[in-house]
């Protein structure tokens, strides 16, 4: 096949001599010796194997997670549906493989392989890559070596996969822009038609012009980023300037999918036959989100706010329960609760199902958008799981710098509410190292989560209430107020959970009923990096992976260490440094690695929303205040939508609402 | 509703059916687990009136037997399935196998009566395929374990090592050669395959090893019976050996096994 470069010198590829045949043969005796060899498998329920020359294009679609993260993602799903529906595409899916199995696949040559019909990775037209975030860079690298794709882009040629980031992390895909041929941004449902239509026309003329030509017509589809056409130049430290080469576009805006409507998509969920992280049918109820808050890229990147129509969502769920066999059903988006129908949707869930062990999820709800009500009717039909609301900061002044205005008093009353009514148990998620954020701001989440089992010892009569706060380091992170902010150092956030810890324990008959749950603030760093940075940052990518880098979402796996070493030595001759891309806070007129391509927001807006947050203020939803002029209406050609609509769920009238009919 | 109210007042189970399934292909690395919740979730979309547990955390009413171990296949597997109303076994079969993925696929279903599942079961017959491995060698390792009194190998075991006896364990071991089984076909749905071999992979040599095993506690699997050929003559399959579970049953005394849905079974009730 390619023949091409090979990272780390190491040996290749005995088996791949053939284009497009499984590699199954050669795998199969590999799998008895790694751990979970179930997930390298594929064979799940409503998993698609089509014929490889009954279609034009090909996508290999990669989620660079392992299996059990991967499989459930609904991006990835929605994509494997809308291109196998297609008559001339066909989509197989991949995922990271344990460093076990990477080894043995090293030595016994086998590549990179789908898991749907095992085809190698190298043979497809195009690598699909969702990143949910950037510490799946490496395992990204991992697959293009075992694909014996060349690592970086300048390297291929027009026998190679197109490399296609997507996802929330490709809003700021630079510090990969070594490694990806294209970025798509926003949206994906439209935007991976529109490149199966490039790619079949170019390949059907002939491929003109090889692959340079092909990269120069996807950099002229909507949505499309293709960083080696840009030229970044540097001064001082900063980007000087980012340069298109003549037929590039100066600016790439993200694509906007307005009527969730008319893409209904995953219908048939894959149901996997290992244990993966959700094992739900997963309906999205709306996208988008206007709640404001400051640190929350994906508010800010998927607005304007899109509800789907309860006629929509009741078909979505039926067809996925009768799809599935899955007992619990999520209704997904940024804030569940929020959904202008929401009591309508779970009230006519909850009697659709009744009965039948089905149980719903919401698995993102703000307290102040929440009502016992709506947690019974989660709860009617199955298991009652643990509530968890998300206050984000411990203090009121905080809350308002990062626009989460949810109340002490709204949480206290909701979960007295559901103390009495037999819950048992309250998770509380926060974020340490927010901008101004000082110690008394995160010692308060002592309090409240002191006044949290007070509440609920006297609402329920009971002392053996549970209340477990769990607490994230900060990000900033790009298209977002803070995007200029400077991230809190670890040994700062990890000081401060200290004192927290104390604090929760000063109390000891309180204390003795909250958990606490947090990571140590390392990670956050090196996500930080990997968030803010520019191109120059993907030689430390590179460098880590070459010494051994695998699975950086995973403690076990990741190595702060490698990191730090691979930065000093790869920025620091260049005069920046892991500190100047993370704990440096920016200036109005420097130029963002990510300011030429376009998430619909003004830059204008989010400086003064940064204003603003520097001086405590808040900004409304505009869903029920009027426009403050985010930008992204018009840019995207979108209006908000959202009910109520008067309608309803389809009415149900057959006997088994999760079946079929059974005969006999 | 009210703290300690049943979450669920469901019906009784009023007919339990026993059903032999069979784990193929590339589904052979599916651990129990695994196979549980892919037949819960097909019981749930196959409309099969399973009967549920009380309580806050309602579970279906499904028991199962001595799983075969991860990586190994079986044609022999059952599990028992209480249901709310009276069902035609082999309608419950029929609309189980159509549910679940090709290679979990159900063979057969009757109504149970006693004696219980764990009754009618004491022993299995194994067949592993050994591609790579000379047919006299594999015989001449064979004899030298059942001319032995007892073979003691170890197993590490999330509780520590055991020590697991694999001589008392097989009842009877037969080895053929494997003349008309394909060493590696490609796996069930599968593409052509267009891969050229490894020049370290099997080679002409393959023998199969047949042995009935009898049931002790830790169960004594492929691995370990392999694991005690190499104890006694060194056998060290190049490529990993395929186990597959032919049967389940009860000895009888000429070393048969006796069907677990058989005799006197109930295909449907009068």
């Amino acid at each position: 096949m390619c023949g091409g470069v090979i990272g780390a010198g190491l040996p290749w590829v005995r088996v791949s001599a053939v284009l497009s045949g499984s590699v199954f043969p050669a795998l199969e005796p590999l799998l008895p010796r790694v751990s979970k060899p179930v997930q390298y498998v594929g064979g799940e329920l409503n998993a698609q194997t089509r014929p490889w020359e009954s279609a034009e294009v090909r996508w290999a679609l990669l989620y660079p997670d392992a299996y059990e993260v991967g499989l459930p993602n609904q991006g990835v799903m929605i994509l494997y549906e809308v291109l196998n529906e297609r008559a001339d595409a066909l989509a197989e899916r991949c995922y990271a493989v344990w460093p076990d199995l990477e080894g043995l696949m090293r030595e016994h040559g086998v590549p990179a392989f789908t898991v749907d019909s095992h085809r190698p990775i190298g043979a497809f037209d195009l690598l699909g890559v969702s990143f949910s975030t950037e510490l799946g860079y490496t395992n990204l690298l991992t697959t293009l070596d075992l694909a014996g794709i060349p690592l970086h882009a300048a390297d291929r040629d027009e026998s190679h996969p197109v490399v296609v980031a997507g996802g929330h992390a490709a809003f700021n895909p630079e510090p990969i822009a070594d490694f990806v041929d294209v970025a798509a941004l926003g949206d994906g449902e439209e935007v991976v038609g529109d490149i199966t239509d490039v790619v079949k026309a170019w390949k059907a003329e002939g491929r003109p012009g090889g692959r340079r030509e092909l990269l120069l017509r996807l950099a002229n589809t909507d949505g499309c980023y293709v960083p080696s056409l840009y030229s970044v130049t540097y001064s001082g430290g900063a980007i000087a300037a980012v340069t298109p080469e003549a037929g590039a576009p100066a600016t790439v805006q993200k694509r906007t999918t307005s009527d969730l409507d008319e893409w209904p998509y995953p219908k048939a969920p894959l149901v996997p036959l290992a244990e993966t992280v959700h094992e739900r049918a997963s309906v999205e109820i709306f996208r988008g989100c206007t709640r404001g808050c400051r640190f929350c890229q994906a508010g800010m990147i998927t607005r304007p706010v899109r509800e789907r129509s309860l006629p929509g969502i009741g078909a979505m769920v039926d067809a996925a329960v009768r799809a599935s066999g899955f007992d619990e059903v999520g209704l997904l988006s940024l804030s569940s609760a929020d959904h202008s129908e929401i009591a309508d949707i779970t009230k006519g869930l909850a009697d659709r199902y009744e009965g039948t062990n089905t149980s719903l999820s919401l698995p993102s709800t703000r307290v102040d958008a929440f009502n016992i009500d709506l947690a019974n009717e989660i709860s009617r039909n199955g298991r009652r799981s643990g509530l968890t609301f998300a206050p984000e900061g411990g203090s009121e002044r905080i809350r308002r710098v990062i626009n989460k205005m949810v109340s002490e008093e709204d949480l206290i009353r909701t979960v007295s509410e559901a103390f009495a009514q037999g819950w048992r148990q309250v998770k509380l998620y926060f974020m340490c190292g927010l901008p101004t954020e000082e110690d008394e701001d995160v010692l308060e989440i002592a309090g409240m989560a002191h006044r949290v089992i007070q509440a609920g010892r006297a609402a329920s009569g009971r002392n053996d209430v549970r209340c477990t706060i769990s607490i994230g380091g900060f990000v900033p992170k790009p298209h977002t107020p803070f995007q200029w902010a400077a991230q809190a150092h670890p040994d700062v956030v990890d000081a401060r959970l200290r004192k927290l810890r104390e604090a929760v324990n000063s109390n000891k008959k309180l204390g003795r009923n909250i958990g606490m749950r947090y990571h140590d603030g390392q990670p956050s760093l090196i996500e930080g990096l990997l968030a803010r940075g520019d191109r120059r940052v993907g030689a430390v990518i590179e460098r880590v992976w070459r010494e051994g880098g695998r699975f950086d979402g995973w403690s076990e796996h990741f190595s702060y260490e490698r990191w730090t070493t691979a930065a000093k030595a790869e920025l620091e001759p260049l005069g920046v440094s892991l500190e100047w891309f993370t704990t440096r806070e920016r200036e109005e007129g420097e130029i963002l690695p990510w300011d030429h391509l376009d998430s619909g927001l003004e830059r204008d807006w989010l400086w003064a929303d940064w204003q603003d947050a520097l001086s405590g203020r808040e900004q409304d939803d505009c869903r029920w205040t009027p426009c403050f002029d985010c930008g992204v209406c018009p840019s995207t050609g979108a209006d908000i939508e959202v009910g109520p609509s008067g309608t309803t769920l389809l009415p149900l009238t057959v006997v088994n609402p999760v079946g079929r009919e059974l005969g006999g | 509703m009210r703290p300690g109210e049943a979450a669920n007042p469901a019906p009784p189970t009023v007919q339990r059916v026993r059903v032999r399934f069979a784990k193929r292909g590339r589904l052979r690395f599916l651990s129990h687990r695994d196979v549980a919740r892919s037949v819960e979730r097909a019981v749930r979309r196959a409309g099969v009136p399973v009967s549920h547990s009380h309580g806050f955390s309602p579970h279906p009413r499904i028991s199962w037997i001595g799983a075969a171990p991860t990586g190994t296949a079986s044609e022999a597997e059952y599990l028992e399935i209480g249901l709310t109303r009276e069902v035609d076994p082999e309608v419950v079969r029929a609309a189980l196998d159509a549910a679940l993925p090709a290679g979990l696929d159900i063979l057969d279903a009757v109504v149970a009566e006693p004696p219980a599942l764990a009754d009618r079961i004491d022993a299995s017959l194994w067949r592993i395929v050994l591609p790579g491995v000379p047919e006299a060698a594999l015989r001449a390792a064979v004899e030298a374990l059942l001319a032995r009194d007892t073979l003691v190998v170890e197993r590490v075991m999330p509780a520590g090592r055991r020590e697991i006896d694999v001589r008392a364990a097989v009842v009877s071991a037969t080895v053929t050669a494997c003349d008309d089984v394909p060493v590696a076909g490609p796996p069930e749905g599968d593409v052509p395959g267009g891969v050229t071999p490894e020049p370290d992979a099997a080679g002409p040599d393959c023998a199969i090893l047949t042995a009935v095993v009898r049931q002790t506690t830790p169960a004594v699997r492929p691995d370990d019976v392999l694991g005690a050929l190499d104890v006694v003559a060194g056998l060290k399959p190049p490529v990993p050996a395929k186990a597959t579970r032919m049967a389940q049953g009860l000895l009888d005394d000429r070393g048969r096994l006796t069907d677990p849905l058989g005799p006197g079974r109930v295909t449907a009730r009068a």
